[in-house]
């Protein structure tokens, strides 16, 4: 049992996808339980490969005892199993949340595709984590993301079916351009495993196919990542659809993205490669500053709360690669310490904005008047989340923007240390408007919708995230013990 | 001596934090919730308090909190210099949580919980930055005071609030982050942020560096008021009078004082202070902050904004005290934290009392007022001599000691700008005095008595406690003082 865990954790969401639909179909009421004992089930299996990846360092597995670089290999190291337990954690939370708020979102013969899709979703990000063969994780990226159009289309109304296929339009572009670069270096090496390919490509450094292909999967990544200026899908994705999806969207599928182009620029291509070769980690930094920037900007114009949210994603995302576009140890760990931060966060913030939708239908940031009074937990999961994304200590926020600074410091980049400083006041712009409205102005009473906090297993997992924010940020000790290794290895000997 | 570990200290500031979760949570329980808040003030003095005597003894208390990143600890260091900010916050809290609950009830206080626990926080936030081991710490709790103290300024919930929260965030937020600017360039340059007694930074930096780290600080600092980046503290004073007394003339403000001396004797040193020239650049701001926020406060009308404007001027005379970098120039900064609270808190105090009994904001409008209001105006009277600097009363020693430190120093122009500062304090404070018992009472006063007890006795005993601390200035205050100038210059 334990040795083959790595692709257990793979396995157990398919199978559920397809029990979940069968259980739908005897009663529509089977598919949530079936859904999260599931994923609860494979969170637990995750846990238990963690035990291994500590005292093992790296578990290899050779699916259906092929060796590599013959057969697909699934390699799980600290980087893998850090993203895998965010993600895990974080579909988890989002299943429990989705009990209750796909309720008026989505039409009521739809649910039982909804935890299909859902779990498939989920088997998606894990194969992408797990995986260490370059066209396996091309296949896992497209399940993960032909599962994210659905999902995103899943709601009433129309705006949500424009969206999806906005979103499926821009993402099948991307998958073109990672699938030329997969194909380009197949061509050169005739091999995709990834070890392998790190093995074989340092020869082919200087040949003009190899950076051709580089491009690809920069331009291609990038769309995933939704790195501006090629973040048009994001806004109306994350806008429109159902709040569990936004959430989902904005923490396991943005960040599976983001693991993504960490996994190909480090392990695939090497630290030689896109800091010598072909410079392009200074260029990326500077994209991602601008993405910060221009993220934070747009989050001030917006007057609804979920495309707030979103746009703030856009420049979350340009933390992250800006941590990773440095190229030093310290902003790297910042870089990757903040795919946590960002999924609690947001992850939170998107639970709470849709509790508001929920409960009063609000989404519009000057409706939400003395929420502070009516739904006083999930208004004080708000603050949390707020305070965190600003930055403000002891929150995890603050502990990503501490390692990103000296980082830049290190590196000696003032403009990005002074963008990461400023960032944190934009955020504090727009999200101090929010909490004024929410808490400081009064309600003008008479509302429909009713008063009171939203059903139990919306808020448990709005408060575990708001409660997560804090506890990373104190003992952020934790996290940073399974990571430490990594930007390390990830740099290799620069 | 040994430094001495003990949880006394952090127990101290959970106390406050544990205080407003718990009021928080029994929102609706109003008289439960004055309970607490003076509760959680009594136990936090008497924690802080028992800190004294081991100081006084000559040794100090420490306490690792947390190892939190690697480099950057929670730790709280308790000496001779942190305990006078520490002990001046906890006594005065309780004073104001009586004030507090004496003047919310007259005002039909709304959204109380809010309000007393946003007020623990703040004064839990405090005692941390005056008893932090490192700039780390201070700087997490610098933060959390800004934060904390926002729900406080905006209380009121009208407009003018509102717009007055607004500047408050912008102005402190962004001094927050020149304030992580700088402890990130302490950390990479010197490897470490722990206060330590002689600075860290010497040898490590390049005099130019060294001075722009300085201006990076001193923005960040904001919370000093120093002019030209004053101008939130009197937008604050919308907040409801107790916000105005403790924190706005006492732990906040001070906060950034405070905050100022310690990097100076300990992150800096004096001996690189002095010979970057820093000290030449800060009695400048300060000296120009002391007389202009004078001539501003003669001009406003509305006594809150005045005393706003005088603590403008006051904060200063800690800036010029340190920056003197003379034994008695840093002991007479160090004494007019405390002695300055007492004062000026009896102020606010008595401002909180008029408003309350009378309504009226206005100096213009309160004419023979200390005919109606006798034991208030008397209370006013002994804060605004003190204030001056005139004795019996104790901002009399504070002022002196400076006036040495500056002779000391040799720095004559300072001593000048001290002594024309009280001629203008007396300016501002004299004519209130003047109106309030020689002038006849207006018509609108008939039949206005004193202030309601529990908002009247807080400032009458603080305005004695300045009294009583001018004729006996040696316990605790003067001898905290000088041991930690002692400390500071190597001695035992």
């Amino acid at each position: 049992m334990m040795e083959h865990l790595p692709v257990l954790v793979v396995i157990i969401p398919l199978i559920g996808a397809y029990t979940s639909l069968v259980g739908g179909w005897v009663d529509r009421r089977y598919a949530f339980p079936i859904a999260f004992i599931n994923i609860l089930t494979q969170f637990t299996a995750a846990l238990l490969l963690t035990v291994r990846v500590m005292q093992e360092g790296v578990v290899r597995y050779n699916l259906g005892d092929w060796l590599p670089p013959w057969g697909i290999e699934y390699v799980v190291d600290r980087l893998n199993i850090y993203v895998l337990l965010i993600l895990l954690f974080l579909s988890l939370l989002c299943c429990a949340y989705s009990k209750r708020s796909i309720g008026m979102e989505i039409e009521e013969r739809k649910h039982t595709g909804f935890y299909t899709i859902f779990l498939l979703l989920v088997a998606g990000v894990t194969g992408i984590t797990v995986t260490g063969d370059i066209f396996n994780l091309y296949v896992f990226l497209e399940i993960s993301s032909l599962a994210a159009y659905t999902l995103v289309s899943s709601g009433r109304g129309g705006k949500g079916l424009v969206a999806g296929f906005n979103y499926l339009v821009m993402g099948s572009v991307s998958a073109c351009f990672i699938l030329l670069g997969i194909g380009h270096l197949y061509m050169l090496t005739g091999t995709l495993n990834m070890a392998d390919l790190a093995r074989v490509l340092p020869p082919l450094y200087t040949s003009t196919t190899l950076h051709t292909a580089f491009v690809f999967f920069i331009v291609g990544l990038s769309i995933k990542t939704a790195l501006f200026p090629l973040h048009l899908w994001l806004p109306d994705a994350y806008t429109h659809a159902p709040s569990t999806v936004s959430a989902l969207l904005s923490t396991v599928v943005s960040k599976m993205g983001v693991y993504a182009t960490i996994r190909i620029l480090f392990s695939v291509f090497t630290v030689e490669f896109v800091v010598g070769y072909f410079p392009v980690m200074e260029f990326l930094s500077w994209l991602a500053a601008i993405a910060i920037i221009a993220g934070s900007l747009l989050a001030i114009a917006q007057r609804d709360l979920k495309r707030m949210l979103a746009y703030s994603s856009v420049g979350q995302m340009g933390y992250i690669l800006l941590g990773v576009g440095m190229v030093n140890q310290l902003a790297m760990t910042g870089g990757i310490l903040h795919m946590l931060n960002h999924a609690v966060m947001k992850g939170c913030l998107f639970m709470v904005a849709g509790a508001f939708i929920f409960r009063t239908g609000f989404r519009r940031i000057d409706d939400l008047k003395g929420m502070g009074k009516r739904m006083p937990w999930t208004s004080a999961a708000l603050v949390i989340g707020a305070l965190s994304m600003i930055g403000i200590p002891p929150t995890v926020g603050f502990m990503s923007k501490w390692y990103l600074a000296l980082g830049a410091i290190e590196a000696g980049q003032w403009v990005f240390l002074a963008v990461i400083l400023a960032s944190s006041l934009l955020s504090a712009v727009y999200f101090w408007r929010l909490l004024e409205y929410v808490y400081f102005r009064e309600g003008e009473g008479g509302v429909e919708g009713g008063t009171g906090d939203v059903p139990l297993p919306m808020l448990i997992p709005m408060l575990v995230l708001a409660a997560a924010c804090l506890l990373f940020g104190i003992f952020v000790s934790i996290p940073l013990s399974l990571i430490d290794p990594v930007a390390e290895s990830l740099l290799g000997g620069v | 001596m040994e430094p001495l570990e003990s949880p006394v200290p952090f127990i101290a500031i959970l106390v406050p934090f544990c205080a407003a979760a718990l009021i928080l949570l029994s929102y609706r329980r109003r008289r439960l919730i004055e309970a607490y808040s003076l509760l959680a003030s009594i136990l936090t003095f008497a924690l802080v308090l028992i800190l004294l005597p081991r100081v006084m003894e000559g040794s100090e208390v420490t306490w690792s909190v947390l190892k939190l990143l690697p480099g950057a600890n929670l730790g709280l260091h308790v000496d001779a210099f942190g305990l006078i900010f520490a002990l001046t916050s906890s006594s005065l809290w309780i004073v104001s949580s009586l004030y507090s609950i004496g003047y919310m009830n007259a005002h039909d206080g709304h959204n109380l919980a809010r309000f007393y626990a946003a007020f623990a926080i703040a004064i839990a936030s405090a005692l941390a930055v005056a008893m932090a081991a490192n700039l780390f710490t201070l700087f997490i709790f610098y933060e959390i005071l800004t934060i904390s103290t926002y729900p406080l300024v905006v209380h009121e919930g009208t407009e003018e609030a509102m717009r007055a929260g607004r500047k408050y965030l912008a102005y402190l937020l962004t001094a927050g982050v020149f304030l992580l600017l700088s402890l990130l360039f302490t950390q990479h340059l010197a490897g470490g942020n722990e206060f330590t007694s002689g600075g860290i930074l010497a040898g490590h930096a390049t005099d130019f560096i060294v001075r722009i780290l300085f201006l990076t600080f001193l923005i960040g600092f904001a919370k000093a008021a120093w002019m030209p980046l004053h101008s939130w503290l009197p937008t604050a004073m919308v907040a409801p009078t107790p916000v105005s007394a403790l924190l706005h003339a006492v732990a906040v403000v001070k906060a950034g004082a405070f905050g100022m001396m310690r990097v100076i004797c300990y992150i800096f040193g004096l001996e690189l202070a002095s010979a970057a020239g820093l000290n030449m650049a800060l009695i400048l701001i300060a000296s120009v902050t002391i007389l202009v926020s004078s001539f501003f406060a003669l001009a406003q009308d509305n006594l809150k904004r005045r005393l706003a404007y005088s603590t403008i001027g006051q904060l200063s005379y800690i800036l010029l005290g340190v920056a003197l970098l003379t034994p008695q120039g840093i002991a007479g900064a160090l004494l007019h934290i405390p002695f300055h609270a007492y004062m000026k808190i009896t102020l606010f105090f008595t401002a909180g009392c008029i408003l309350v009994s009378t309504g009226l904001e206005n100096i213009s409008e309160m004419k023979g007022i200390g005919r109606r209001m006798p034991l208030t105006m008397g209370a006013f009277t002994l804060g605004a001599i003190g204030v001056c600097g005139f004795p019996p009363l104790c901002g009399f020693f504070s002022k002196l000691l400076l006036a040495e430190g500056s002779v000391e120093a040799g720095a004559i122009p300072v001593l000048l700008v001290l002594l024309s500062s009280s001629v203008l304090n007396a300016a501002y404070f004299f004519p209130i005095i003047r109106t309030a018992f020689l002038d006849d009472p207006a018509e609108e006063l008939r039949g206005r008595k004193e202030a309601p007890v529990l908002v009247l006795i807080p400032s009458l005993a603080t305005a004695l406690l300045s009294l009583l601390m001018g004729l006996y200035p040696a316990f605790p205050f003067l001898e905290l003082a000088t041991m930690a100038v002692r400390a500071l210059a190597g001695g035992p």
